[in-house]
């Protein structure tokens, strides 16, 4: 896929303290890196430990990066579509996806095709400023872990990740469409 | 009539738990009014001029008698006593407080209703023809299909924040009732040499600001693939459509500017990835969504005795002949037809109903027509199976409620917008136009004489009223804070949808009915026997009413 046309503005994502992974809330291990220090990225100037990169930078280093293959996650931007990972996806320990804003919504298709399509299994963050009012959709899209920005209680949010415990159609939690359950079984 | 299993339930009792979490969280500060917005829109709720607004979901079109009921008692209980049916036949309320949604959508939860994705960036309530089922003209019921779209795009996690408004129409018939060229995606139903059924799909089409007429994708989809293909579209669409300018961001901005053929070419790649997985509609499923829409138990009936009747009737009395000609509209069961109740007589905004017409509504419906109705996108309603021996009878129940005005598919059948009245995007007030074109055409023997002619008002170019596709269309503009309309000609929905041009300067609402009477005046000069104004509109163009609506008084 191009590039679609530009992207809404918002703020760069964050790294906050804590997140929530698999329904509880951790320490965050990884260092997500924004595009303003892109320019100072290289291979050799990477600090150690658990980095996540923006998508242009890690396709760069990519290949220079083999041997930290582990601890290299990456982030794509909301104008970043899944196939730029491509199949890539099974050899990355994270991937984070950004929303720049709650109402944009093209993460949800970017994890959905990473978890489907491109055979990720690792860790699929939401970074940025999605709300707790999407935790079903994102997971249902195949995002397990959460990393809030600004101050929230993460206790208190883990609640929404059940405010549906069925759903009609398929995606990534329930391979089966609901009139294939039905009407197969009956 | 699709019936909730306990999966349906469990799911439309969390989601409006999970709104009343939300409006507290709202009324406690917790979140902000940019965040409670899209939350807010997808359960149907909008913050309007004069009070919040409440859109409440009939999907396709399809009520039975005790959700009218329930409507009655809301609008009662909640609300100012009446409702408003709209061209998206859903169900609207004026004036409910914010604080007692959560209770409504409790209680329309109840009945099998709700008001999810009737609003905001998402895949809408999918229509269709409000006929379907009983028009002779019909391929395929086209509601078996309405009802996998709509349990695939409820809550779907991937689309619940698309760039802009999805709005899907399904047809099954020959003549396009339901607008299909005017949708986001319009799902035409045929049959292919082998017999077997599949889709036309059109994309791209859509009113608003830059209104454009949906083009064809692709001639022949297989049923089997219908929810994968829609799938794809949505999905090309999410990942591309502009989400940098609201006004450019629906999906016909995209399909114009890649091109149709390029659009409809990442459609198909998309597509190919995923045909053959989990969203095939096996004939099976195809076989089980049917069952919800059987055939209600019909009379045999002698039709050529019941036809026979109906003309002595109709013979004896001229205002029933009347409503008979216009209201009803033939089905495909003999000794049967279908009736639409027309809530447009003068003088009430159209759509509009009041809490005891809503019940006589639900009265009708279990009386003369299984106890179900459909509300139709003229914003009238619809009684899809009467016996024809039953008719007068219903006729005169349908007077004694005021719905019996025989109007439909005539110039004072229109289609109008709420407008400055209650909406607060509006430029110009579109409900007294209607009423002041109302009054000035009452008279039914000269509408009958105009034949079919549809009139749409818009008070603003969002276009709720569909005025770009009315033979005539009439839309509020804003000159230095006054309001003014403009006029519109050669609009058309159906299957030769087409758009209106301009006829030139706006008019102020003085001047509204008089025109509307100059164009008609043109109109009746230069028919050809039984031609319709939109027929004889494309024959002789714009000029011949240009010239008279503007001609300097001599
Ligand atoms: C009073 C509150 C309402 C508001 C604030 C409102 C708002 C809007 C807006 C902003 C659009 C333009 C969207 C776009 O082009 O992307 C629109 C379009 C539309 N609305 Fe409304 N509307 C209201 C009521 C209604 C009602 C009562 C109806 C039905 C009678 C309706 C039916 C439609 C339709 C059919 C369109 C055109 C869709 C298209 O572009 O394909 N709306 N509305
Ligand atoms: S057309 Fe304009 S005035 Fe009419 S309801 Fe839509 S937004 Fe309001």
């Amino acid at each position: 896929m191009p590039k679609p046309a530009k992207k809404p503005v918002g703020a760069q994502p964050e790294n906050p303290a804590r997140l929530i992974v698999d329904g509880a809330v951790v320490a965050n291990q990884w260092n997500l890196l924004s595009l303003d220090e892109e320019a100072e990225i290289s291979a050799a100037s990477l600090a150690p430990g658990k980095v996540i990169l923006p998508l242009s930078v890690w396709l760069e280093l990519r290949n220079e990066l083999q041997a930290r293959r582990g601890e290299i996650g990456v982030w794509l931007d909301s104008d970043e579509t899944a196939d730029l990972i491509g199949d890539y996806a099974g050899e990355l320990p994270l991937i984070a996806a950004h929303f720049p804003l709650f109402t944009d919504g093209r993460a949800f298709t970017a994890g959905r095709l990473l978890r489907s399509r491109y055979g990720f299994t690792g860790e699929l963050r939401a970074v940025g400023s999605f709300m707790r009012d999407q935790l079903t959709y994102l997971k249902r899209c195949g995002f397990n872990a959460f990393a809030y920005q600004g101050e929230q209680g993460l206790e208190g949010l883990l609640d929404s990740l059940q405010d549906f415990t069925d759903s009609y159609q398929s995606a990534v939690d329930q391979p089966l469409p609901i009139y294939r359950r039905r009407s197969l079984a009956g | 009539m699709y019936q909730y299993d306990e999966q349906d339930h469990k799911l439309i009792r969390e989601r409006v738990a999970q709104f009343r979490g939300q409006t507290e969280r709202y009324l406690a500060g917790e979140l902000s009014e940019e965040q409670f917005l899209p939350l807010r829109l997808q359960n149907g709720l909008y913050i309007q001029r004069l009070a919040p607004m409440l859109r409440i979901a009939v999907p396709y079109g399809l009520l039975n008698s005790t959700q009218v009921r329930r409507l009655a008692h809301i609008t009662r209980k909640y609300d100012k006593g009446y409702a408003h049916f709209t061209t998206r036949q859903n169900v609207q309320l004026n004036w409910p407080n914010l604080e007692d949604v959560p209770d409504i959508l409790a209680e329309l939860a109840e009945v099998e209703m709700h008001a999810v994705q009737t609003s905001g960036n998402c895949i809408r309530n999918t229509t269709t023809d409000q006929f379907a089922g009983v028009a002779r003209d019909e391929l395929v019921d086209p509601r078996p299909y309405c009802e996998l779209i709509r349990q695939w795009s409820t809550f779907h996690p991937e689309f619940a924040f698309l760039p802009r408004k999805f709005k899907i129409a399904v047809c099954g018939a020959a003549e396009d009732r339901a607008a299909i060229r005017a949708h986001d995606i319009g799902v035409q139903i045929v049959q292919n040499r082998q017999g077997e059924t599949g889709f036309q799909v059109f994309v791209g089409g859509g009113l608003g600001r830059t209104p454009i007429i949906g083009v064809a994708i692709r001639d022949f989809l297989p049923e089997v693939h219908l929810l994968s293909y829609l799938e794809a579209i949505v999905r090309v669409y999410n990942q591309l459509g502009r989400r940098d300018n609201k006004f450019k961001a629906r999906i016909k901005i995209l399909v114009k500017a890649l091109g149709a053929e390029e659009f409809a070419r990442r459609v198909e790649a998309e597509w190919e990835q995923i045909k053959d997985g989990a969203d095939e509609l096996p004939p099976e499923a195809i076989e089980w969504s049917k069952r919800f829409f059987p055939q209600p138990a019909y009379k045999s009936v002698n039709g050529g005795h019941a036809e026979a009747v109906l003309r002595d009737q109709a013979g004896s009395d001229k205002a029933f002949s009347r409503w008979l000609e216009r209201n009803t509209f033939p089905h495909r069961i003999p000794g049967y037809q279908a009736v639409t109740l027309s809530t447009k007589p003068t003088g009430i905004p159209p759509g509009d109903v009041t809490d005891r017409q809503l019940e006589a509504i639900a009265y009708l419906a279990d009386e003369f027509s299984f106890g179900e109705v459909r509300v139709t996108h003229e914003q009238n309603v619809v009684l899809a199976d009467v016996e024809q021996e039953r008719l007068y009878e219903l006729w005169q129940a349908a007077r004694k409620h005021g719905f019996a005005t025989p109007n439909i598919g005539t110039l004072t059948d229109m289609i109008c917008c709420p407008g400055g009245d209650y909406c607060s995007l509006a430029n110009a007030k579109s409900i007294p136009v209607a009423e002041a074109i109302q009054r000035k055409f009452d008279d039914l023997d000269y509408l009958y004489d105009l034949g079919d002619l549809h009139l749409n008002i818009s008070g603003c170019m969002n276009a709720c009223g569909h005025h770009h596709i009315g033979h005539i269309g009439i839309l509020g503009v804003d000159k230095k804070g006054e309001e003014f309309y403009q006029i519109q000609l050669g609009g058309s929905a159906n299957e030769k949808a087409s758009l209106g041009t301009v006829l030139g300067p706006s008019f102020s609402r003085d001047q509204m009915p008089d025109t509307i009477g100059k164009i008609l005046d043109v109109f009746v000069e230069n028919r050809q026997p039984e031609e319709l104004f939109i027929d004889t509109y494309n024959r002789i163009g714009l000029q011949p009413f240009k010239e008279r609506v503007y001609a300097k008084a001599s």
